[in-house]
């Protein structure tokens, strides 16, 4: 291998003493931690429509999405329902995926139709300001 | 006892992790650039699509049987492959990872019934992750991996193999070509041949003195293996990364300098993030680049740079680069790979100071977490070095790129609602 020899740099070393506040700080709190159970089963989406807005999901919500969970009776899953990814409350009685809009009907289950859960809705995160204005004032944060 | 997990046609089976539609279906991903397939699901492969054939090729027939077709999504199938290897590591004490789709475990002073295990795994994995996995196990790793090759072709089986007797790894090591070995490839495979040595069986048969003399230790290692005793110990891996590569072929093969030292800016600039997610820095980095070697008279270059310092500044690390680069480029040439490697790195935490050298500025530090911060909310190469260059003509060809599922706030599953 062929080396380089370069300049020794130029500028002044860095020293300073340890704050002795150091052994004082607390970890932040992390919402990960809060939110989430098992990190690597675990995953976000994000919801589009209105079939759900009785349970409080709503369009744009990000929904965490927990795949190690078994789904029960009365969940809100996310399931793919011959192929598609839809969010709805988990009806296994009656064999029904369950919307939460009266302006909506329940999706049957059919015998020929293949549900697959694609994990549990754990929680929704509802966003209360536009997300684009959201991320113009970070940036604005960040420039000054 | 061992087991090797198996992510099966890893990258077609990442691709299919968040649709749900494209499951059971024939899916192929290509290689950097577009050039040629690296994966093909299990359907891919039953339409008889070859591994590793240039994707222009067979564009037609693709497109007449319906195949999906990805770039490869390497952000993707990091973070799967991350998810799979963290769960993995519930199951056993000491884990190896071997590749992006291979661990390691070893299994000691576990459940008597390792077939059952070895299922509960795989359930877990699909459930979990989504990913299809085999399971080999057996007394060593050689074997491990040769069971791992039986619960793939062997349907019955079910997607797991253990190989816990001598009758039983003798009756897959009698039809399976030698060339099957773990560690052996196809040059030994051939001098093999001409000894007469041609199944599996017929190698864990032979003398391994004698083979050793003929060949090296490794092969009489191999030969224990292959006879149910352990002689190749776990890897446990070495937290964090000892070396960070970041190399890619051009997409549009540039003959200049300029672009050259924009791509490599651009390479050292993403492994120098790496670098600083795991908290280390580096004392030393390789920059090398090459010609296509199909070209008359190729050429490769690389240097390595010792730095003045420990640092893991991508404006220090990005000047050397370009400076190797300055000193490795010969003109009239067009290059068809560069990359740069981050090779002596240490963690940030138990630096060895030298008085008399100075270190980073510790506004340095102030900036990089900035930079950091910025590319990993608004995705990779939103905040740059001017020195990456604004234009990126060499970025790879990547046509058919799906969303970045779990990295990338834009590109999160989107579930329709109704």
């Amino acid at each position: 291998m062929k080396v380089i020899k370069l300049p020794k740099f130029a500028h002044a070393v860095q020293a300073g003493f340890p704050s002795a506040a150091d052994d004082f700080i607390e970890a932040q709190l992390d919402l990960n931690e809060h939110l989430i159970e098992h990190p690597s089963a675990t995953y976000l989406a994000r919801a589009q429509g209105s079939s759900m807005k009785d349970q409080g999901i709503f369009n744009n919500d990000t929904l965490i999405v927990d795949r190690a969970r078994e789904a029960e009776h009365g969940d809100i899953v996310v399931a793919a329902l011959d192929g598609e990814l839809t969010c709805k409350i988990l009806d296994k009685q009656r064999r029904l995926l369950l919307p939460a809009n009266n302006a909506m009907r329940p999706v049957p289950i059919g015998d020929n139709s293949e549900l697959i859960i694609e994990g549990v809705v754990i929680h929704s995160i509802r966003h209360h300001i536009r997300q684009d204005r959201k991320q113009r004032s970070k940036t604005n944060r960040q420039t000054t | 006892m061992f087991a090797l997990v198996d992510c099966n046609s890893c990258y077609a089976s990442c691709e299919q992790v968040f649709r749900p539609d494209l499951r059971d279906k024939p899916v192929i991903v290509l290689s950097n650039n577009d050039g040629c397939i690296i994966a093909r699901s299990k359907e891919a492969k039953r339409l008889g699509i070859p591994d590793l054939q240039p994707y222009f090729k067979l564009k037609g027939f693709l497109r007449q049987q319906g195949v999906s077709i990805f770039s490869a999504n390497f952000t993707l199938y990091g973070d799967i492959s991350h998810r799979v290897m963290t769960t993995l590591r519930e199951y056993a004490a000491e884990v190896e990872v071997y590749s992006i789709d291979e661990m390691f475990l070893s299994f000691d002073g576990l459940p008597d019934d390792l077939k059952t295990y070895g299922q509960e795994i795989k359930q877990r994995i699909w459930r979990d992750v989504r990913m299809p996995v085999s399971v080999g196990v057996a007394p060593s790793k050689t074997l491990a991996k040769l069971a791992n090759h039986a619960a793939k072709k062997i349907s019955r089986l079910d997607g797991v193999c253990l190989l816990d007797t001598a009758e039983k790894w003798q009756w897959v090591q009698a039809r399976l070509p030698v060339t099957k070995v773990w560690g052996i490839g196809s040059r030994t495979g051939k001098r093999l041949n001409t000894m007469g040595i041609r199944s599996i069986l017929d190698l864990a048969r032979a003398n391994p003195k004698h083979m050793r003399r003929e060949f090296n230790v490794n092969i009489e290692r191999t030969i224990t293996e292959l006879n149910g005793t352990p002689a190749i110990d776990m890897e446990t891996d070495v937290e964090p990364r000892q070396q960070i590569y970041c190399t890619r072929s051009f997409g549009h093969k540039p003959g200049d300098l300029y672009s050259l030292q924009t791509s490599i800016s651009a390479y050292t600039a993403r492994a120098a993030e790496k670098l600083r997610d795991q908290n280390s820095e580096t004392k030393a980095l390789q920059v090398f680049i090459s010609c296509s070697r199909f070209e008359e008279e190729p050429y490769h270059g690389q240097q390595v740079v010792e730095l003045p310092y420990a640092t893991d500044d991508t404006r220090v690390l990005s000047h050397y680069a370009r400076l190797a680069v300055e000193q490795l480029y010969r003109p009239n040439r067009l290059y068809a790979r560069a990359g740069v490697g981050l090779i002596d790195i240490r963690s940030k935490d138990f630096q060895q100071r030298d008085f008399f050298y100075p270190t980073d500025n510790p506004r340095s530090e102030a900036l990089m977490k900035t930079l950091d911060k910025i590319n990993h909310r608004y995705g990779h190469g939103s905040a740059f070095l001017a020195a990456e260059g604004q234009k990126k003509r060499w970025r790879m060809r990547q046509a058919f790129l799906s969303p970045a599922y779990t990295t990338r706030w834009q590109d999160i599953p989107r579930v329709m609602l109704g």
